[in-house]
Formats: C-alpha cells, structure tokens, sequence
C-alpha cells in the first residue's frame, strides 16, 4: 500500500471540508478499499476515515416507518437492529461475507462502491430505498448507475439509507464458491402497490431490476407466477464460474426461492 | 506519521504509524504481540483475528490509526496472567483443534467471539461462524469439537460419521 495522509474527522461537516483536497478517498469499513489499496489498484493521496463520526451510525426507525440505518453502520449491527423491523434486511446483512467483516463493512461502503455482485445493492432497490448523502436524497432507482458507479459526486458521502418496509420480503443467493461473493442475488419485495424485484451478481449493468417478473408477481405473488417468463442471457455476466446463460438461470430460480421464501 | 494510543490486553500503549500502518503490523513489529498471525494478508484466511471493542476484525485489514481509543484484545490477552489456558485454549488442546497451529489464534479469537454472542452454538453455528478462518491442516471437526466443549456442550457426536 502506498503512503497516504489519514484523517480522521468527528463530524460529517469536517469530512466534507477533509475531501475537498484532491486525490481524497472516503474510508468506511475498508474490507474492500484496503485491500484494493494493498494491491495498489487504488492509491489516494488522502484517506478520510468515516470511522469516528458517531451522527451517522446506528439504526431508527422515522415517523413514516421506514428503516433508517446510518451510513457508517457495519452490517452486524444492521442484522441484530433490523431482526424485528425488517427481517429480510437483517438476514441479508447477516450473510455478507464472514462475521469479522460484518463488523467493519459499513452500508454506506457497499453502496458506494456498488461491486456488482455485493447484496446491499439489491436490498435498496429492492426496497426502493432512499440514499441520503451529506448534500441531498437520491431514490434507489436513480442511485445505481452500472458496475462500480453511483450517483455520487466526488467527496459525497452517505449518512443514511431509508427503507421502506414491505410487507413481505427476502433475499435469495447463490454463493461464488471461492469468494462466497453472490455469484447471483435476488432481493424481492411486496408492497400494497406492487413488487419489486432486483438482481445483483448478474448483469455486466449492475444491479438492476427484473420488471417483466415485477408485473407478473404483483398480479399473483406465488413462484409460478414466473414460470412462463425467461431471462435472456444477453449483457449478463460470464467468467469461469458460471457462463451468461447460467446466471441468467440463476436469476428466475433465485426469484422463485425468495418468492416461496418471503415473510 | 499519527500518534495512536490504545488499550491492547488491558494495557495502555501508545506508538508512531503511518497512515498505512495495519493493526496486524502495529500489533506483531510495534508491540512484538507476534501471536497475531498474518496468513492471506488479503482479509480472507482470519489468522489475524483479534477483538477490537469486544469485536472481531480482521487486523491485517484494519489501520492502526482506526483503533485510537480503542480496547483490543489480542491471542495474548486470552491465557490468565499465570499461564493458565482460558477455557477455550484448553478445548483446543484437549480436543486436538490444532495441527500446525498457524491458524488457531484466530480460530481462538472467533470462538471467543462467538461464544461471548452465543454461549451455547449449534455445530451449524459454530461451523457459519468460522467462514471466515481458513485452516490449510483441515482441523476444522476437531476445532468445532472444542468450540463445543469449550461452550459446555457434548462435543463427542461432532463429525462421528
């Protein structure tokens, strides 16, 4: 790794003025940075650390009953705090990675760093969450932007991430053997208005929604609603573990688990 | 260069790092805590395991300067002051849950924290717990037998097959 300045600031008002040097690079739990730093794929001038700034972390629920977990909250605590509010995020965060990961990966890590196969991503579009950084909000639908980029403008940083709760949800993976990585994710939720549908670990696009599923699952919420539906292949993700036409597989049997799944 | 003072093993101590500095390497050349193993380097093996703040973590992927102000408990910290094995060193001996012994303070540091979450795990807990502690001897059913017995648990059953 290649020497950086670090800093640790209190608040979110000192991060912001620390990453208005350039070449500044925001550190949440580090459990991807750090090694990618050690690789010297990723080589800031300066490292902000979030780690000491107290307002954004920990899990509320707001008057408008949506799950409210700040952006420096690592996942182990979002799995223990969301157990009774929102089972299918607990569960979620519960299964990233290994438990001494899940004590320094942050949410607002993951979904910065948007790795096209991690879990978070499906849980906030499955959810149709809301992103809130330092300076705005930003609705799931508008936050992902294709693999490894967001919304997020240089030096923006996430302090909190609102989730609607459905009234049924879960989230189905199958494991990349070696990394333990979703290999293919699907997070599905149904609200009184509809289903929603998003896949992670799949598409060279990124997480993204299945919509063509959506419809057909918000007219009847069983697995066979999908039965007739196929998932094409086509700009899905092929590497020695598992070719297009099996992710794209992957996708509709992972959908019809959660489904069958959902509570 | 940042000045961090922590609390490692109940002892307050203080040292000069780099921003780059690690835990692991702050632990292992700045402390001469060399029980901390450095195994992958890449947080996948848990060699490195150590409690931060009663947490696990993956010291070779945390920086020093992350643990200012923090209680860290290292393999070190685990035995009583005379030399007399905690609990659950004394299972991994008595159960043989160590081999070439390269993993078992991590392994001992995750069981540590899993029992202090859980004091009495299933063997599926215990084995989902260990995800992310790699041991290339392949112990694992002797250490999930000392974690068990450690927890006060029948151990005997584990792996009979």
């Amino acid at each position: 790794m290649y020497e950086f300045e670090f800093k640790r600031p209190g608040s979110v008002a000192e991060a912001v003025a620390a990453l208005g040097s350039e070449e500044a690079q925001i550190l949440g739990g580090g459990q991807t940075l750090l090694p990618t730093m050690k690789q010297r794929l990723a080589a800031p001038a300066v490292l902000v650390s979030l780690g000491g700034i107290g307002e954004i972390k920990g899990v509320c629920t707001d008057d408008a009953g949506r799950v409210c977990v700040g952006g420096g909250t690592p996942h182990a605590v979002v799995a223990v705090e969301t157990a009774d509010s929102y089972p299918a995020l607990s569960h979620l965060a519960g299964h990233i990675g290994d438990p001494a990961v899940r004590n320094r990966g942050t949410i607002g890590g993951s979904l910065a760093n948007n790795d096209p196969a991690a879990c978070y991503p499906a849980a906030v579009l499955g959810s149709g969450a809301t992103v809130v950084t330092n300076n705005r909000e930003i609705a799931a639908d508008d936050f992902f932007d294709g693999m490894f980029t967001t919304a997020l403008e240089d030096g923006e940083i996430i302090t909190e991430v609102k989730f609607p709760v459905p009234q049924a949800a879960n989230y189905q993976k199958f494991l990349q053997p070696a990394s333990r990585f979703a290999l293919t994710g699907v997070f599905v939720a149904k609200f009184a208005d509809g289903v929603r549908v998003a896949v992670t670990g799949a598409s060279e696009e990124g997480v993204h929604r299945w919509t063509a599923a959506e419809e057909a699952l918000s007219a009847n919420f069983s697995p066979d609603a999908i039965d007739g539906l196929s998932v094409s292949a086509d700009g899905m993700i092929s590497d020695m573990h598992g070719s297009a036409a099996y992710r794209a597989n992957l996708v509709k049997v992972l959908t019809k688990r959660a489904v069958a799944a959902a509570s | 260069m940042t000045q961090v003072t922590m609390t490692v093993n109940g002892k307050s101590v203080s040292g000069t790092v780099e921003g780059r500095t690690l835990l692991s390497e702050f632990l292992r050349e700045g402390l001469r805590l060399t029980g901390t193993h450095v195994g992958c380097d890449t947080s996948q093996c848990g060699a490195c395991v150590v409690h931060v703040n009663g947490n696990a973590v993956k010291s070779c992927t945390m920086l020093a300067a992350e643990a200012e102000g923090a209680e860290v408990r290292t393999i070190e910290g685990m035995a009583d002051a005379d030399g007399t094995l905690s609990t659950i060193q004394q299972a991994f001996q008595d159960h043989h849950g160590l081999q070439c012994g390269f993993c078992t303070p991590g392994m001992v540091m995750s069981a540590a924290a899993l029992l202090s979450e859980n004091p009495k795990p299933t063997e599926a807990e215990i084995r989902a717990y260990l995800e992310g502690n790699i041991c290339r001897c392949t112990g694992y059913h002797n250490i999930v037998k000392a974690i068990m017995a450690a927890s006060g648990q029948e151990a005997s059953a584990v792996a009979a097959e």
